[in-house]
């Protein structure tokens, strides 16, 4: 086995844990450290970390765990995440956690905190409203505001302060894992066959649920032994995965279109987990160089509205910086964002002649047959065109 | 045991007057004429906006700022209303299908799809019905699929957005910083107007116009508030759809105004002669989530067979909440349309902030029961329904019943399936009523 191999076999095996097994095991390096969960898509997780509690990404449970109770709260056309996420509250699989946030991405996701919330009423579930409109005057001061406003409410539930060093240093840790990521991500596009996304998506929403001293530290060893892979050739066609931003496929959906003959130069994976295009600065006042962060160095996202940069154009840059010859577009299965983004994303692609495909996929999805001939044909087409 | 049945008990609890059933419906026909007219007055104007060119805007319904439009003579243009009329007259379901050529997901929002259909087929614009609007003006409040369909409105027809993001009650109160925030927008948004009028603001007309506001508002909470009678005068779910119109598209105007005194005479005099909604009132439910508009009569029938009268609903609130007291507020204009957007709507509150309101609508308008009408077009309203039926049933013990169908497209709707459901529903509550009486 090659370091590589057994960073990502590592990783596969801290994904195959629950979210409180995951919080133990990080206790194993870090007695007694709280834990917080942050549903996707973003949240500021410095401020938490800062609190000197893990913030754990809640990427529901994919087959780890039967839904038999969160059935009859969500019906079936909501995604599974909304689902499994509760199913997780009501089975009390959450309460070794300080709390968990959510945000304003969708209508199934403010509901579910509600519902989280009435279910676990002792617990804390903040809830986020994360602005839409980039243009007004107004906007970075409201954003400083609410991200204060979570501070805040955090320091009075863990009793203690939560202070501007603190947020600083924890703002050092995660700018250099995004770093890191931004370097992988780099190096997966620029030196095909030496990293694949199915093992660098593994690492990364591992590193979700681990301490980010901890991730910076593997992320390392991963880019160092990637760097020194032998490539492995062979004839494929360069796609952008876009439309997985929230609920995350399941790893064996990525290893399908791989093998189908695509080779992954850009996504919106994980996204919220390194959303900043670049450093956000440390110097002068952390909470309010976080928000700004958030208001004008993000990158775009199904879930927000920004005017001055449409997701559109987005994708398409996106596209042609990872020199991408198209698109597969993979969407959550019944997610409202990622199905509406879906009619202008590809209107935009049509236009300027960029070859796409859509699936759609849930955390139940046992077996990817059907999907890989899909993407195969599809790549074929290309290919042999 | 079929609702007209020889050995249907009478209820021990409610004495319903048996008043002409004649004299209900006409009453009922009234308020729902004088809405027709001037809903089709609205309409007229939309109409002949697609030809002579004059200001309009796009905006949605709930938790409006309507009125600010109306300062600048722009025409207040709702898409939701456009699906709406489509789907209640049985027209929405080619639209759907045109959407769901261009790439919309069977499971998208129906509302978004029919109205997209429509202006891809030319419903939009000179040939149209609805005018090719001047702007958009995206007031999200609460619903995220507005901002996704405006977007793509604004993509489709090349016209420019304006956002207005109104922060989610998180805490109990919005802060002072939401309200700032949307304040800022609102006045951007006077600013917008501004420019794209070449009219000046004028507050007094606002404030005039807010007036107008505050009077319809007073009689939606009037009318509404003569339903905790016995018999309540209208069926505050399938009913109130004759004031959901006025009140939140034309609200600011006096016809909306003079509209709402009217309705409340007709149900206050209901209410003094011992008319209900129904020739008898059997049973008082509270229901939650909006109506299958492409069977809207067929659904309603399904309850009067049963005698059973919708007291209140969370439906009828999406624009506002003002039977709970809100009113604009001509001396604090801008503070006020900012708090309606906030605060005083369904929308922008949480599922346990509904499941308050509905638990006050069952106890002050006492109702027997809890219906709950689950749409998979909006998850706005559905996600989560399950849980809200365990909390009422469970916590409560308030009798409820959860059926599904879609408010927009009709492949959702199973009538022999719904009917088994809710006589089944109405059974047991008629079972339950027919032992406590033996009790006593
Ligand atoms: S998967 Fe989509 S619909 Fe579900 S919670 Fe996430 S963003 Fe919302
Ligand atoms: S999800 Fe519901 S509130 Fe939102 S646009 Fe659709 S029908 Fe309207």
């Amino acid at each position: 086995m090659t370091v590589v191999d057994e960073t990502v076999q590592q990783c596969r095996d801290l994904l195959d844990l629950l979210p409180a097994q995951a919080l133990a095991k990080a206790r194993e390096r870090h007695p007694g450290i709280g834990g917080f969960a942050v549903f996707p898509v973003y949240a500021p997780v410095e401020i938490i970390h800062a609190a000197g509690l893990m913030p754990l990404g809640l990427f529901g449970v994919g087959s780890k765990l039967e839904i038999t109770h969160a059935d009859s709260r969500f019906q079936s056309f909501i995604c599974s995440i909304a689902k499994s996420t509760l199913e997780l509250f009501l089975r009390g699989e959450m309460t070794p956690f300080a709390g968990a946030v959510f945000s304003s991405i969708c209508d199934v996701a403010r509901n579910l905190a509600s519902v989280a919330k009435r279910n676990a009423p002792d617990m804390y579930i903040e809830y986020l409203h994360l602005p839409q409109n980039a243009a007004s005057e107004a906007t970075r001061t409201y954003t400083r505001a609410e991200f204060r406003r979570f501070r805040d409410n955090l320091s009075a539930r863990v009793g203690r302060p939560i202070t501007d060093d603190a947020i600083r240093s924890s703002l050092d840790v995660f700018n250099r894992v995004r770093r890191l990521v931004r370097a992988l991500y780099e190096h997966r596009r620029s030196h095909p066959g030496t990293l694949s996304t199915g093992e660098l998506f593994a690492v990364l929403q591992a590193c979700t649920r681990m301490m980010p001293e901890d991730a910076a530290v593997l992320l390392e060893d991963l880019l160092n032994s990637a760097r020194t892979r032998k490539p492995l050739a062979r004839d494929s066609v360069r796609v952008v995965v876009e439309g997985s931003f929230c609920e995350q496929p399941p790893i064996e959906l990525i290893e399908a279109i791989e093998s189908a003959g695509c080779q992954i130069v850009d996504d919106d994976l994980l996204v919220g987990w390194r959303l900043f295009k670049a450093d956000v600065p440390t110097a002068g006042d952390p909470v309010a160089n976080l928000a700004d962060a958030y208001v004008a160095g993000s990158m775009y996202t199904s879930v927000r509205y920004d005017s001055g940069q449409p997701r559109t154009e987005g994708l398409v840059q996106r596209v042609r910086a990872a020199g991408a010859d198209a698109v597969v577009f993979a969407a959550a299965k019944f997610c409202e964002p990622a199905l509406l983004d879906y009619v202008l994303f590809r209107k935009i692609l049509d236009e300027r002649n960029i070859p796409h495909l859509k699936l759609e996929f849930e955390e139940k999805m046992w077996t990817f047959d059907r999907l890989r001939t899909e993407v195969e044909t599809f790549t074929e087409s290309m290919l042999f065109d | 045991m079929p609702p007209t049945g020889p050995a249907a008990p009478v209820s021990p609890t409610v004495s319903a007057p048996r008043k002409v059933a004649a004299a209900a419906r006409d009453y009922r026909g009234v308020v729902h004429d004088l809405s027709k007219d001037v809903m089709t007055g609205w309409m007229n104007q939309l109409q002949d906006a697609t030809r002579n060119g004059a200001p309009s805007a796009y905006m949605m319904i709930s938790g409006n700022c309507v009125e600010i439009l109306r300062c600048f003579d722009i025409l207040p243009v709702f898409p939701e209303i456009n699906a709406l009329q489509l789907a209640i007259r049985k027209k929405a379901l080619p639209y759907i299908l045109k959407a769901e050529e261009i790439g919309y997901a069977s499971d998208n929002c129906a509302y978004v799809k029919a109205d997209m259909g429509y202006t891809l087929s030319g419903g939009v614009g000179e040939n149209g019905t609805i005018p090719r609007p001047t702007f958009i003006v995206c007031n999200f409040v609460g619903c995220n699929v507005y901002i996704k369909w405006f977007e793509q409105c604004a993509a489709m027809m090349d016209v420019p957005i304006v956002m207005i993001d109104i922060p989610f009650v998180r805490e109990n109160q919005p802060s002072p910083e939401d309200v700032r925030y949307v304040m800022s927008q609102l006045e951007e948004l006077i600013g917008t107007c501004e420019r794209l009028t070449g009219k000046k603001f004028d507050i007094d007309r606002l404030r005039e116009i807010l007036g107008y506001s505050a009077r319809a508002e007073e009689g939606w909470a009037l009318a509404k508030s003569l339903c905790r009678n016995r018999p309540a005068p209208f069926d505050c779910y399938f009913d109130s759809i004759n004031m959901m119109g006025p009140i939140n598209a034309l609200r600011g105007t006096k016809d909306a105004a003079d509209f709402f005194d009217a309705a409340v005479a007709h149900y206050q005099k209901m209410v003094e002669e011992g008319v209900g909604a129904l020739d008898e009132e059997k049973f008082r439910i509270v229901v939650e989530g909006p109506p299958p508009y492409p069977y809207y009569r067929n659904f309603r029938n399904l309850f009067e067979r049963w005698k059973a009268v919708a007291v209140q609903s969370t439906y009828s609130t999406v624009g506002g909440t003002w039977e709970f007291g809100f009113r604009h507020d001509p001396d604090r204009p801008l503070e006020s349309i900012a708090e309606q957007m906030l605060l005083h709507n369904l929308c922008n509150r949480t599922m346990i902030e509904r499941y308050r309101q509905i638990k006050t609508y069952v106890e002050s308008w006492h109702a027997d029961a809890l219906v709950i009408h689950s749409v998979k077009s909006c998850r706005l309203f559905s996600a989560g329904q399950g849980d809200m039926r365990e909390y009422f049933t469970k916590e409560l013990g308030i009798p409820t019943l959860m059926v599904e169908s879609d408010l927009e497209d009709p492949r959702y709707y199973a009538e022999a399936q719904m009917k088994n459901r809710i006589d089944a529903f109405f059974e047991s509550l008629e079972y339950k009523r027919v032992r406590e009486a033996a009790a006593v």
